[in-house]
């Protein structure tokens, strides 16, 4: 008699999580089914890579939207993976014991803050501060491509790759800081045993050790700044041509489906089903890429001693906090 | 000079050549610029929250809804009442579906599923789950609940999306959190003869509470700055409403609203509310730090 609220409990668990599995293969299929009339219209391939996206013709080429959001989120890993590799390297080799928990804490109240919120920050101080320096910038390297010559507009894509470079900013930070913090005590000491300096330490030592798992993090940032939606759709400019210059207006496949899915009827809604499902699968082979290098460092680094371990059984709770788009 | 630890310095200085040291002093000197770099947004964004956001605030622009006008001067703009209002009641709801479907299938994984190609494959998709952008979350719901009942948008859909967003961070924390529980705390109550489920109520779950608060709050805190899944669920509107079903005004939406009004009293309206969405998110990650620091386990 025992037995049988211990089976129902054990049962009932298992469904409960066979059914979040099911939950998400049957959302998979409806979004392709809602997607089918734009891909059927213009071919998998041609809707992805065709440049134009022209609502009234009902035309709809996403190849605009795509490298869009390829430039913005690479920019983003551009300016925010250094700056965010070099905090997590001071905080866990350079800085004080006594501020070492202020830094973290401070970094990790940057993914505090909401997306609509970086969004209002940027459209209406950082753009506009920053105007005057990207037409300098502009003029300066006039005679590059895509960088140089133009007029600045105040929503532009650099803007935009910046924003999301604050807002990767702390889950590469984290991801970094964990892995560095199973560096082994050994490899450090032996390389300031022979006479390295903190830096050459740091060269010698740690950060070759880390490769795999800072790269890893990069790569959840990257799919983080793919699916970033709000901050971008409020500075890139909205506008669906390809675009011809880093401080001009862009979209991005997020921005389009936020932007223009309420008025969106008939095929123009199907077209942005798709964009969301381009965006589905981008983020899905980036984050897979990216969980496999975070897990191969994590395994790689399993022995020896260090500061840290990484948690048994999965990342930590940072990490899985701060891994959530 | 004379002190054994001054010469070891003086020999270690002797050693490293003058390039070396400049090396040195220059990759630090960069490491801590790039520090101080990461952290000057964050002192933008609190000094703007703050010198906008505080303007904006009084008395009235907590108790009234937004009234949709901006286009005539003597008309009032109202405040955030709605919005306020509708962000917890959409946050509590989706917290309440996802927080046990959340703690259930971690125990699962835990307790049941361990290492079995089953609970190896619900990982990977709660894995998926955590990579989907939030965006995303709102089409589904919309596909299923708007397009696939005929129905049109209301509060508890946008619930329904949020809690989405949730699960995945809810489950990672909680598993977290229960592997770190001493096996041995378990063995002890089965072999005083409780059965499975006893053990689990009585014994796991209590130990694992303060842990899973702290990953539940950070889940909630998440879930409340989102605007994404809310714009084709909940959608937005002015009225005050306590009834899920229908339109459901929240912060975050009013605030993207906002920001696209030409009108400058309705933008200072948005800083006012981003403010007051920060703040309330800060309390919660606030609250779930002094509870992870009590905690016993985390």
């Amino acid at each position: 008699m025992a037995r049988l609220p211990d089976r129902a409990l054990k049962y009932g668990l298992t469904i409960l999580a066979g059914l979040i599995l099911a939950l998400i293969v049957y959302f998979f299929i409806r979004l392709v089914g809602q997607a089918k009339p734009a891909f059927a219209k213009e071919g998998v391939l041609g809707f992805t890579f065709d440049n134009d996206w022209n609502v009234s013709a009902n035309h709809f080429g996403a190849l605009p939207l795509v490298v869009g959001t390829l430039i913005t989120s690479g920019l983003a890993l551009l300016i925010g993976v250094p700056v965010a590799v070099a905090t997590a390297i001071y905080v866990t080799e350079l800085c004080p014991l006594r501020v070492r928990t202020p830094v973290t804490v401070l970094i990790e109240l940057l993914a505090a803050v909401p997306s609509v919120v970086y969004g209002l920050w940027a459209i209406f101080f950082l753009a506009p501060k920053l105007q005057g320096v990207e037409q300098w910038f502009a003029k300066l390297l006039s005679f590059l491509p895509f960088i140089g010559g133009g007029l600045v507009t105040i929503p532009n894509i650099f803007i935009a790759g910046l924003v999301l470079a604050i807002m990767i900013l702390p889950i590469v930070s984290a991801i970094s800081r964990e892995v560095m913090a199973t560096v082994p005590l050994d490899h450090k000491e032996a390389a300031l045993g022979l006479g390295a300096t903190r830096w050459e330490m740091i060269r010698i030592a740690v950060l070759p050790y880390c490769r795999a798992g800072i790269v890893g993090g990069a790569m959840l940032g990257l799919g983080r700044a793919i699916g970033e939606t709000i901050a971008v759709t409020i500075v890139i400019g909205d506008s669906p041509q390809l675009p011809h210059q880093l401080f001009g207006q862009g979209y991005s496949l997020a921005a389009v489906i936020a932007n223009e899915f309420g008025e969106a009827t008939g095929l123009h809604r199907s077209a942005l089903f798709a964009a969301g499902l381009v965006l589905f699968v981008l983020t899905l082979l980036v984050n897979g890429v990216a969980r496999l290098l975070v897990l191969r460092a994590a395994r790689a680094n399993g022995g020896g001693r260090s500061n840290r371990q990484i948690a048994p059984g999965g990342p930590g709770l940072d990490e899985a906090v701060a891994a959530t788009p | 000079m004379s002190t054994p630890g001054s010469e070891a310095q003086r020999l270690a200085r002797f050693n490293v050549s003058p390039a070396r040291r400049r090396k040195d002093k220059i990759a630090r000197a960069t490491i801590l610029a790039g520090t101080v770099l990461a952290l000057i947004p964050l002192v933008l964004i609190v000094y703007y929250l703050l010198h906008k956001g505080l303007g904006a605030w009084s008395w009235s622009f907590f108790t009234t809804d937004p009234t949709g006008q901006s286009f005539f001067k003597n008309q009032s703009i109202g405040g955030i009442k709605s919005a306020i209002l509708g962000t917890i009641e959409i946050v509590a709801l989706a917290s309440v579906i996802a927080i046990p479907i959340g703690i259930g299938v971690a125990i699962w994984l835990v307790e049941y599923g361990r290492a079995s190609w089953f609970a190896n494959t619900v990982r990977f998709f709660v894995d998926v789950l955590t990579g989907v952008p939030s965006i995303v979350f709102g089409l589904f719901i919309y596909i299923v609940l708007i397009v696939g009942t005929g129905s049109t948008y209301a509060g508890y859909k946008g619930s329904l999306a949020l809690s989405l967003l949730m699960l995945p961070v809810v489950i990672r924390s909680a598993e977290v959190i229960l592997l770190l529980i001493p096996g041995a705390l378990r063995e002890s109550a089965l072999a005083l003869g409780a059965p499975r489920w006893k053990v689990i109520f009585s014994i796991v779950l209590p130990t694992a509470l303060p842990g899973m608060v702290t990953g539940v709050l950070l889940a909630i805190a998440r879930a409340a700055g989102e605007t994404a899944p809310l714009l084709f669920t909940a959608a937005a509107t002015h009225e005050t409403t306590f009834d899920l079903g229908k339109f459901m005004n929240s912060l975050p939406v009013q605030i993207y609203n906002d920001v696209t009004s030409p009108t400058t009293a309705v933008v200072n309206r948005a800083w006012g509310a981003a403010l007051a969405l920060v703040v309330m998110i800060l309390l919660l990650n606030l609250i779930a730090r002094l509870v992870s620091r009590r905690s016993r386990l985390a």
